[in-house]
């Protein structure tokens, strides 16, 4: 084959991929009205996009998919879209396909700060109590992030030893927070057990808000490293070898992860699993060029969160599941597969 | 164009490697092999220069001082072949060089940089090999795309540590064939390699590293002794010319007690 016909073929291969990334946007916009359609009180799917354009419907059905399920549906959306880019930016400056904020002790973290809020009441003074638990939860993951940057610069901050302190502080904030669920009373054992598990329920167009900007401000800079991210999985010497602060790259990729991790988890709870089977997916679709792989683990993420926000109604019937329970029963399966599948590095 | 090197100093934290180590200058067309036992720190003199380990002392490209310059502006005229192979990332060949063109973050000036990258694959032979996926390439494969990536932003000065370390006998041919060209359009190639007969086949000079300096520098006859082998690599050896004229190293044993050279304990120093 010559030079040029191999060039066609590498255009090809691009347009295709970049087609996949729309699909998969498709796929999660389609996800999200599947979201919205499902429910204790059954609206159809006509009823819910005639509700959306704006037509004449009942104010009950308004009510209901403008206050209740779009807010659910959009932040169930922007948690995958979160996490899966943070999962995937973090698997590749950790050089680490297990990495992911889950793993790393992000989630545990977050757990803590709001078992510290529900059960010793302890939270930033003048907040609405309401913002409580939330604000402790993204100040204690924020703060598991910079202990593990903090940590991983006074020892040279190579990937080992970032993975290594993530582990540490994992079990370390497990363990802070059994110790606050042996001494919580039930009430509030209760409230914080449920908060572990993940839930889509507490949302408002507030908290929506607040990731969208976040996610925002960050893909932006994501993407204009795709080519420094995309350069670091040939290693890092390769790396710094083409001219990249791969130093740099690692402490402002982490910074763009604790935000979008610590904000997600914050509000809707304990997510596993979103930010490393989302990553891993869109890796098999199309491949480790970041320019293509950041988008493709957005929308992977964000339809993979949105289908477990439709089955945690569905699963079992008259029950609402905690959605964090769902996405690790489907996570799990797919954590399994890349252990036993033993090709470390990718 | 030359390479300057003036009391140059590096390491690994406190552990220095070389200590005040200065070369004549390397000029540009020439190919100079760095070559000593394993732990002398050709590596690592190679890293330094490449802007990849902190040293002190001066190493500057036609007066123009390497330390000052940022990283994607160094990256612009000096190119560095590692050591270690590129992993097994989810990358087909022509990516990946394509990558090490834009990883910088140079912008296309005359020809898109996929065409540049396929020029290179094209150049070193192994342009069948673009669209396949680096985890699907041998060791000795993913090495010649390894000089790919090192040579696509066309580097002034090029810098390849062990080059040859995975390749076959006719891939090292081709390898260093090749080296002597990019050498011949104007650029200055500084390599390690081990083995000394093929150092002192293919290169105009050679450096010998021993102790943290420079133990010998010149042509490789007259390096390449039975007097610098025996006390740098602590082995009997004997230096011939072939029938060709070319210099052959042969290796008789190693010198009991270890003479005085690190190479003695070091067994994986080979010639």
């Amino acid at each position: 084959m010559s030079g040029s016909e191999l060039l066609d073929r590498y255009h090809r291969q691009n347009r295709r991929r970049a087609a996949l990334v729309g699909a998969m946007a498709v796929f999660a916009l389609i996800a999200v009205l599947v979201d919205l359609t499902t429910g204790p009180s059954g609206l159809p799917l006509s009823e819910t996009i005639r509700t959306l354009t704006g037509a004449e419907v009942p104010r009950g059905t308004s009510v209901i998919v403008w206050q209740v399920r779009l807010p659910v549906a959009v932040m169930a959306l922007l948690v995958g879209a979160a996490l899966a880019l943070a999962g995937a930016e973090m698997q590749t400056v950790l050089e680490n396909p297990l990495a992911e904020p889950f793993t790393l002790g992000v989630s545990a973290a977050a757990a803590l700060g709001a078992g510290v809020a529900i059960v010793l009441g302890l939270t930033i003074p003048f907040l609405p109590p309401a913002w409580g638990i939330t604000a402790n939860a993204f100040l204690f993951s924020l703060g598991a992030l910079g202990l593990l940057q903090l940590m991983g610069r006074l020892r040279g901050g190579g990937p080992e030893v970032l993975i290594l302190f993530g582990i540490a502080l994992n079990f370390t904030a497990a363990a802070f927070l059994s110790l606050l669920q042996f001494v919580a009373s039930a009430e509030d054992l209760q409230q914080l057990v449920i908060w572990t598990m993940g839930s889509l329920q507490a949302v408002n167009w507030g908290s929506v808000t607040i990731l969208a900007l976040v996610i925002a401000v960050t893909v932006p800079f994501a993407l204009m490293a795709s080519w420094k991210l995309t350069a670091l999985r040939l290693g890092e010497e390769q790396a710094r070898g083409f001219g990249v602060d791969v130093t740099a790259l690692r402490r402002w990729a982490l910074l763009r992860v604790s935000l979008l991790a610590a904000t997600a988890v914050s509000m809707v709870g304990v997510i596993g699993f979103i930010g490393l089977a989302g990553p891993h997916i869109a890796r098999m679709l199309v491949g480790e060029d970041h320019r293509f792989l950041l988008p493709a683990s957005i929308f992977t993420g964000a339809l993979l969160m949105s289908a477990a926000s439709t089955l945690s109604k569905l699963l079992i019937t008259g029950t609402l599941l905690p959605v964090g329970l769902v996405t690790s029963l489907i996570g799990l399966p797919v954590f399994f597969w890349l252990i036993l599948r033993g090709r470390p590095g990718r | 164009m030359s390479l300057t090197l003036r009391d140059v100093s590096t390491g690994y934290g406190r552990r220095r490697v070389i200590a005040g180590l200065s070369l004549p200058d390397l000029r540009s067309g020439e190919v100079t092999t760095l070559a000593g036992p394993n732990a002398a720190g050709k590596s690592t003199l190679l890293k330094a220069i490449a802007g990849l380990a902190p040293f002190t002392g001066q190493i500057a490209l036609d007066g123009q001082d390497l330390a000052q310059l940022s990283a994607p502006a160094r990256a612009k005229i000096v190119g560095f072949m590692p050591q270690s192979l590129p992993s097994g990332a989810s990358l087909n060949v022509l990516e990946t060089v394509i990558t090490a063109l834009r990883a910088s973050g140079e912008r296309a000036v005359t020809e898109p940089p996929e065409t540049r990258a396929m020029a290179v694959l094209l150049r070193l032979g192994i342009d069948h090999l673009a669209l396949a996926g680096l985890d699907q390439l041998s060791g000795g494969q993913r090495q010649m795309v390894s000089l790919a990536q090192a040579i696509v932003r066309a580097p002034r000065l090029l810098l390849l540590d062990e080059p040859t370390s995975a390749l076959d006998l006719a891939r090292q041919v081709r390898l260093l064939s090749e080296v002597r060209r990019i050498a011949a359009e104007g650029r200055i190639v500084l390599t390690v390699l081990h083995d000394l007969a093929l150092a002192a086949r293919w290169s105009d000079r050679i450096a010998i590293l021993h102790k943290g300096g420079l133990y010998a520098f010149g042509p490789p006859a007259e390096v390449v002794t039975p007097a610098m082998l025996g006390e740098v690599y602590g082995v009997i050896a004997r230096v011939e010319r072939c029938s060709q004229g070319h210099l052959m190293v042969q290796i008789d044993g190693e010198i009991p007690g270890g003479a005085s050279g690190a190479g003695a304990k070091e067994r994986g120093a080979q010639a």
